[in-house]
């Protein structure tokens, strides 16, 4: 089949999402598809783009998966500079010609930047790609003081980075209060008293005349009023205008203040030319926000395939943190409709303002503005969006529930199957319920199939009560009991093991549970009370509750054996310890394998050999590895600068390091951690529960990735740590984990659960929110003190050693375990093998 | 506790109640069967709680992972009956009668055991 030739010009988020949603549909079957990208860079997230001066990398940032340029062809770097309609051509500034059947215009928008002289000047910039965040970033070494001209939304971001940079951070705004778009005038005034409360200075109703040489800094800018400031830096971020100049040159219809005209179907005025995202003007709208910007994507890709899409407007509502204030903005939030009436409550004290805006008839919500508290939002969104009758007193909804206030949050049964409840990936009620009803028990798999929440993650809440509220309306009892014997979750059970001081499983159980216990939450108590007190697990109260991994320290095979593996901490290891291991597995004839963790795997041990291997191996100086324990595995490490020509840091020394602190201790689940000397990232610790990667200026600790069967990368959790900090901050964050997560649950899926999400997780390590910080530390501190070898320990101990024979009537061994040698090294025989193997023993 | 048997019982002296841990199961050869047993504490509620502790004989092989570790499995209950958990593939297996719970073509063979004066006796069918 001839495919028909889809040009797509721009690949930004939307150009991006635009192609993601194209391909699901099997558009890639259908077209023959060329991308033409201005930018050197594939799509990356504007939106979370100031996590850049963070840390985060252009790779991190990044929008594309692997696939997602499978049969396209791209052109980055390369603008396209003129569309022929009449020939159907474009052409790129290189000289290229690209022949199209339809043509996609994804080109976004460019900061406007107000015509001001002297804008020209050196460490004047704006903020949008990443070339301008490079600039920005070095051109902050050179300031002191840096001035952001714009307080709107992005303004305020901008000024947040500079204040990160280190920066005396203004902000210069031409209206009379900052976020004019979004806020009313007594919103305004509270976010200004907040943002000046943090250290910005902000100055309203200034109109910039002219930048000049300052005396005291590079410039100074001086104001229509007569007023001056003087700066370093500048950075214009005063709106932004729809990028449209190709199409005006080749004559498409704009609108009167530009942008793209296009209808539902975001067609152009030239039917085989469509136009989405920023630089499209819908029924006279620019939306400057990403979520409509997806919503057209689709819309034209179901287009392009012969569907029905349709771009019905979005809703500008928006909820966020700025500089750390919290703020929120609903549809009408000026009070514009006519009749409207308005409710506001104003707390000075905490410095809260909520304003909400009324009907006429009072019924229904049309707006509402949140400063420094937009607990509310949730619930008013829901309301206005989906016009859901207000109760009697509406002023409940933003009065505190102390006042008389009560709790008047919407329930979210009364939300219709329509309400969106994920406005990044425009995920309803009713698609939530479906994917239940298709099976979907949890939230970790509603997120895959919907992808709600996996956006800018701000509906988290709100998917979570809705998913509680159908598994009850499902009559599936929600229950977090870890088994029959206990009413509690493992969280539960940590707690009060915590708190009561309670030592064995038998006093746990006789004050907080029934029965005898089970395989379920025999070892997940003693994993707590390992967590807690760290006594050695074989003692006679705890040896039952071990799983059999843990009570023959060793990991059973398929036939019973065992496999032992002892620690190499960081997988640096002596000649003389390689030659001890290697001599070992030949005189107790045991498999050998190398493992991922970089150590080795001795496999096939009887037990009733394992007290005598372990005996040599701690004769030569080995531990235990613990390869066996839901507990720390091992600190994968690639070799560092001690040898490698591109190592920043020692790594090896940083990850033995580690390995030796967290060794033994117990946790939900077995835990694994990586160190790399450089970007490079050879250790792979990105995919580990915790990884740390040195940079010039120190550590950066990621943390929550997992390999295995549901592979996560991990989340950047702080940067350019030194040592005793990047320590501290592995003992709150695993701490943390061991006393909240479930039973088995590994950081990556407990991570996925985690209320509030990665912020959270920085308020809990980081700030220190909860004030759990010193508590934590002293708990791993202990653990760490306590810390003894259980082989060491079991070979001291005779009653101890007794228990590894095979019976307790006769010195015979297990008949069962047969071997054959296979590639040179014995392996379990397989049935058939065994048979064969008794027929020709009994002949 | 021992299982009435309409055959005569031979009893094959096995070791010292001390020698068991409650909640531990321990392998035994008898007459070239293995066999896992396990000492159970009094049942720690429940109204018909006997007073003394229980003991349990199975066999030690593990019908679905086809290896000999089921003393090696985590013992408790589930709906108040006593049970044995399979170290390999979890599944459960009530000591009183050796039945699988999750798939009752299966069970694991049981043998009468006892208490006498200290030592634990198993009971195997005597040659007629």
């Amino acid at each position: 089949m001839n495919k028909s030739k889809l040009v797509v010009i721009g690949n930004g988020m939307v150009g991006h999402h635009f192609l993601t949603a194209l391909a699901e549909r099997g558009g890639k079957d259908q077209f023959a598809i060329t991308v033409i990208g201005e930018e050197p860079h594939t799509a990356y997230d504007r939106v979370h783009l100031s996590e850049y001066f963070s840390g985060r990398t252009l790779e991190q940032l990044s929008l594309v998966e692997a696939g997602d340029f499978d049969q396209i062809e791209l052109l980055l770097g390369d603008p396209a500079t003129a569309i022929d309609r009449s020939k159907k051509v474009v052409t790129t500034a290189a000289g290229k010609s690209l022949a199209y059947d339809q043509l996609v215009l994804a080109t976004g928008s460019y900061p406007f930047v107000p015509p001001v002289p002297g804008r020209e000047r050196e460490q004047c910039y704006v903020y949008r790609t990443i070339e301008d965040l490079d600039g920005i970033m070095a051109g902050a070494k050179r300031s002191r003081v840096g001035v952001v001209v714009g307080g709107g939304l992005l303004g305020l971001e901008a000024a947040n980075a500079l204040t990160n940079l280190g920066l005396e951070a203004h902000v210069v705004e031409f209206a009379p209060q900052l976020m004019g778009v979004q806020l009313d005038q007594g919103g305004g005034e509270m976010l200004r008293r907040k943002i000046e409360a943090l250290g910005v200075t902000v100055h309203t109703g200034r109109n910039t005349k002219e930048i000049v040489d300052g005396s005291e800094h590079l410039h100074r800018m001086n104001f229509a009023d007569g007023q001056s400031l003087e700066t370093d830096l500048i950075l214009f971020s005063a709106g932004i205008r729809p990028q449209d100049k190709l199409a005006a040159e080749s004559g498409l219809v704009l609108g009167e203040r530009g942008g793209i005209e296009i209808d539902d179907g975001c067609r152009t005025s030239d039917p085989d030319i469509y136009a989405i995202g920023e630089c499209a003007l819908w029924q006279g709208r620019i939306f400057g926000l990403v979520a409509p910007g997806y919503q057209m994507a689709k819309a034209a890709a179901e287009v392009l395939l012969g569907g029905e899409g349709r771009f019905r407007g979005a809703d500008m509502s928006t909820k966020l943190k700025l500089l750390g204030v919290e703020v929120g903005s609903i549809g009408d939030a000026h009070g514009r409709t006519e009749g409207s009436y308005s409710y506001q409550f104003q707390d000075e004290r905490s410095e809260s303002y909520k304003r909400m805006v009324v009907s006429a008839d009072g019924t229904t919500l049309l707006g509402a503005v949140l400063v420094g508290d937009t607990s509310a939002y949730d619930t008013l969104l829901q309301y206005a969006l989906n016009g859901i009758e207000l109760p009697d007193s509406p002023e409940a909804l933003i009065l505190p529930a102390s006042s008389g206030g009560a709790e008047v949050g919407l329930g979210p049964d009364k939300l219709p199957a329509t309400a969106q409840i994920c406005s990044c990936h425009d995920v309803t009620k009713g698609a939530i319920c479906e994917a239940m009803d298709n099976g979907c028990r949890d939230l970790a798999s509603l997120k895959s199939v919907t992808k709600a929440s996996t956006g800018c993650g701000g509906c988290a809440a709100l998917l979570k009560s809705v998913f509680d509220a159908e598994l009850v309306k499902r009559g599936i009892e929600v229950n977090t009991d870890i088994c029959e014997h206990f009413g509690y979750t493992r969280q539960a059970l940590f707690h009060l093991i915590q708190v009561e001081e309670i030592r064995s499983f038998d006093e746990l159980i006789q004050k907080h549970g029934r029965g005898l216990g089970c395989e379920i939450c025999k070892p997940a108590v003693a994993s707590c009370l390992a967590s807690c007190w760290n006594e050695y697990v074989l003692e006679p109260p705890h040896a039952g509750l071990q799983d059999t991994n843990d009570r023959f320290l060793a990991n059973m095979q398929k036939d019973g054996t065992y496999s032992v593996v002892p620690r190499v901490a960081g997988g640096e290891i002596t000649p003389d310890k390689l030659i001890v291991l290697g001599e070992v597995a030949r005189d107790f004839g045991l498999y050998t394998k190398v493992t991922g963790g970089q150590r080795i795997d001795l496999f096939g041990a009887r037990m009733e050999q394992l007290p005598q291997i372990w005996s040599r191996l701690i004769a030569a100086g080995f531990e235990t590895g613990h390869a066996y324990a839901k507990s720390l595995r091992t600190v994968k490490s690639c070799v560092g600068s001690t040898w490698c020509r591109y190592g920043i840091d020692d790594s090896v020394g940083l990850a033995i390091e580690l390995e030796n602190r967290y060794k033994g201790l117990r946790s939900p689940h077995k835990l694994k951690m990586g160190v790399s000397g450089c970007t490079r990232e050879c250790a792979e610790a990105q995919s580990k529960d915790v990884g740390v990667i040195a940079t010039e200026r120190g550590w950066n600790l990621y943390v929550c990735g997992n390999g295995g069967m549901k592979p996560r990368h991990t989340d950047l959790l702080a940067t350019d740590l030194d040592r005793a900090t990047l320590i501290r901050y592995i003992d709150r964050f695993l701490m943390f984990y061991v006393r909240t997560a479930d039973r088995l649950q590994r950081t990556s899926v407990w991570f996925e659960g985690l209320e509030g999400g990665l912020d959270y997780l920085k308020a809990v390590v980081i700030d220190d929110q909860l004030g759990l910080g010193d508590e934590l530390e002293r708990q791993m501190q202990h653990l760490v003190e306590t810390y003894a070898c259980e082989w060491q320990r079991t070979l001291d101990d005779d009653a101890a050693a007794r228990r590894f024979r095979a019976f307790v009537n006769t010195d015979d061994l297990d008949n069962g375990v047969v071997r054959v040698v296979e590639r040179g090294q014995p392996r379990p025989a397989t049935e058939q093998e065994r048979r064969d193997l008794a027929v020709t023993s009994d002949n | 506790m021992s299982t009435e048997t309409t055959n005569p019982v031979r009893w094959i002296d096995i070791c010292g109640l001390d020698e068991l841990t409650p909640n531990v199961g321990t392998a035994a050869l008898v007459a070239g069967e293995q066999v896992a047993i396990f000492l159970l504490p009094p049942a720690a509620s429940g109204a018909e709680s006997s007073p003394r502790p229980e003991i349990y004989a199975v066999g030690n092989h593990d019908p679905f992972g086809g290896a000999n570790v089921i003393s090696r499995g985590i013992v408790g209950d589930l709906n108040g009956e006593a049970m044995v958990a399979s170290p390999l593939y979890k599944q459960h297996f009530r000591l009183a009668d050796g039945h699988c719970l999750e798939d009752d073509r299966v069970r694991l063979p049981v043998w009468p055991i006892r208490v006498v004066e200290g030592r634990i006796e198993i009971g195997v069918a005597s040659a007629e």
